[in-house]
């Protein structure tokens, strides 16, 4: 067979290995069992479940044994081509072509599963560049190398991180994952800060009955709240040696305060990453557009997970699990040729602070009402008509989840 | 009593503690967990779980 045919031959080109790339290629297989799929990844391309990253330090799990399944058996399960650290350098949407560190392949059909990365700032001071933050197994590692004070490539071991002294770590955030870091890390050892211009931790997503008691759960973690303050600068701190059990950064904040720490995260959000899909000229708003059988404006090409902007969650993007599990499904029926329009479930977040377990089901984007404490540990958004659209359980009223979902369905 | 590990995002059933909102009295072993069970936190097939030591 010719270099020409082989590449003929390539019917599903999936980009990206995440849990949106891996879960299409495995809602696909179940479908299909024949056709061609071959995966590009920047990464190694191993299976992990991202929410992993955010309470592996409590469970005592290093980097590695966060894979549940390594790339090449992946590669096998699923009879996948996998050209894991290869770059994606353009995609040619008329000639279907899509050009790689790897060399150039066709496409029949291609599938955007580029992910989204974690928003930075720019910020002052001469230790401005140690500033991490965590949207990958990858990041993880370095995450996890830094606070542990472990090598970069940790063996299987689990971290004993009382025998060592104790490291402060201030986190830029007090959203959801900067609250799951908080907590995980506060769990294990650490001395967490967290700096956040609102006033309360999860300000966007709960009420504020409820972000009161995650403030005074990881409070009494030991976690300080430095509310209404942003990062502004990051320096060494003077003096600091590899020999002194002193800080090794100054972090100073908007409201004039200075706060130690060995390691600073960044953890303010994630935006879309739509490079790829904007320079081959699809349209790109917050996120890759796609419509309700997500098809982003060029034919053949489709998209989904956290670069998606979907037509099925009013032109949002969704940077959570459960809508990678509905795209997934609905995109593999499609791709086998039954057209299959994407319709969200309901889809209660559930946040990973043990400290405080929280199940969040946000109202719909744009419902006018307002949040009513109904009972200690539930809350329910009321619409103007006293019904309710959205519901927040913490504590032990987590268990209630199913109950509450079938109220809001009626 | 086994613990098993969702590998899509983590969720942990364990057996000792069942999944009474959902049901599964504690004590449920993880093969008389209903087939149409699925994730609570990402709602993912019970056959995507995988069995882990703790």
């Amino acid at each position: 067979m010719s270099a020409a045919q082989a590449q003929a031959d390539q019917g599903l080109v999936i980009i990206g290995a995440g849990l949106a790339g891996w879960t299409t290629a495995r809602e696909f297989r179940k479908l299909d069992p024949t056709t061609p799929v071959l995966l590009i990844t920047a990464d190694s391309g191993d299976f992990y479940a991202k929410p992993s990253l955010s309470n592996a330090f409590m469970q005592g799990r290093a980097p590695a044994q966060l894979v549940t399944t390594p790339a090449a058996t992946m590669a096998v399960k699923l009879n996948v081509t996998l050209h894991a650290r290869t770059r994606v350098m353009s995609i040619d949407p008329l000639a279907q072509t899509v050009a790689t560190s790897a060399g150039h392949f066709k496409y029949h059909r291609l599938v955007l599963a580029t992910g989204a990365q974690a928003i930075r700032v720019p910020l002052a001071g001469n230790a401005a560049e140690q500033v991490l933050s965590v949207n990958s197994l990858d990041d993880f590692g370095v995450l996890y190398a830094q606070v542990t004070g472990s090598a970069a490539e940790p063996g299987p071991t689990s971290p004993a991180p009382m025998a060592k002294p104790t490291r402060r770590v201030l986190i830029m955030g007090a959203g959801l994952i900067g609250c799951e870091f908080a907590n995980d890390l506060a769990a294990a050892g650490w001395q967490v800060s967290v700096a956040d211009p609102a006033t309360s931790p999860m300000a966007a997503l709960l009420p504020p009955g409820a972000s009161a008691e995650l403030r005074a759960a990881l409070s009494e973690l030991g976690v300080a709240w430095h509310f209404g303050a942003t990062v502004t600068a990051v320096n060494h701190a003077p003096h600091a040696t590899a020999h002194q059990r002193q800080s090794a950064l100054q972090v100073a904040l908007s409201n004039g305060e200075s706060v130690p720490a060995d390691v600073v995260l960044s953890a303010i959000g994630l935006r879309a990453d739509t490079a790829l899909a904007q320079a081959a000229g699809l349209r790109c708003e917050r996120g890759i557009v796609v419509d309700r059988w997500l098809q982003t404006s060029a034919p053949n090409i489709f998209a989904l997970g956290d670069g998606a902007q979907y037509a099925s969650a009013a032109d949002r993007t969704l940077p959570f699990v459960m809508p990678i599990m509905s795209a997934a499904k609905a995109l593999a029926a499609t791709l086998c040729g039954s057209p299959t329009e994407l319709v969200f479930p309901l889809m209660p977040v559930a946040i990973k602070t043990p400290a405080l377990p929280i199940v969040v089901a946000p109202p719909p984007p744009g419902t006018a009402g307002a949040w009513q404490a109904v009972e200690p540990g539930l809350w329910h958004f009321l619409d103007p008509d006293g019904q309710p659209r959205g519901f927040v359980l913490t504590g032990k009223q987590t268990a209630r989840r199913g109950e509450q979902c079938k109220l809001l369905e009626r | 009593m086994k613990t098993y590990l969702c590998i899509v995002c983590g969720f942990i059933y364990d057996e000792a503690a069942g999944r009474p909102e959902d049901g599964i009295a504690p004590g449920t072993k993880w093969a008389d967990v209903p087939d149409t069970w699925a994730c609570p936190d990402c709602g993912v097939a019970k056959a995507d779980f995988e069995a882990v030591e703790v």
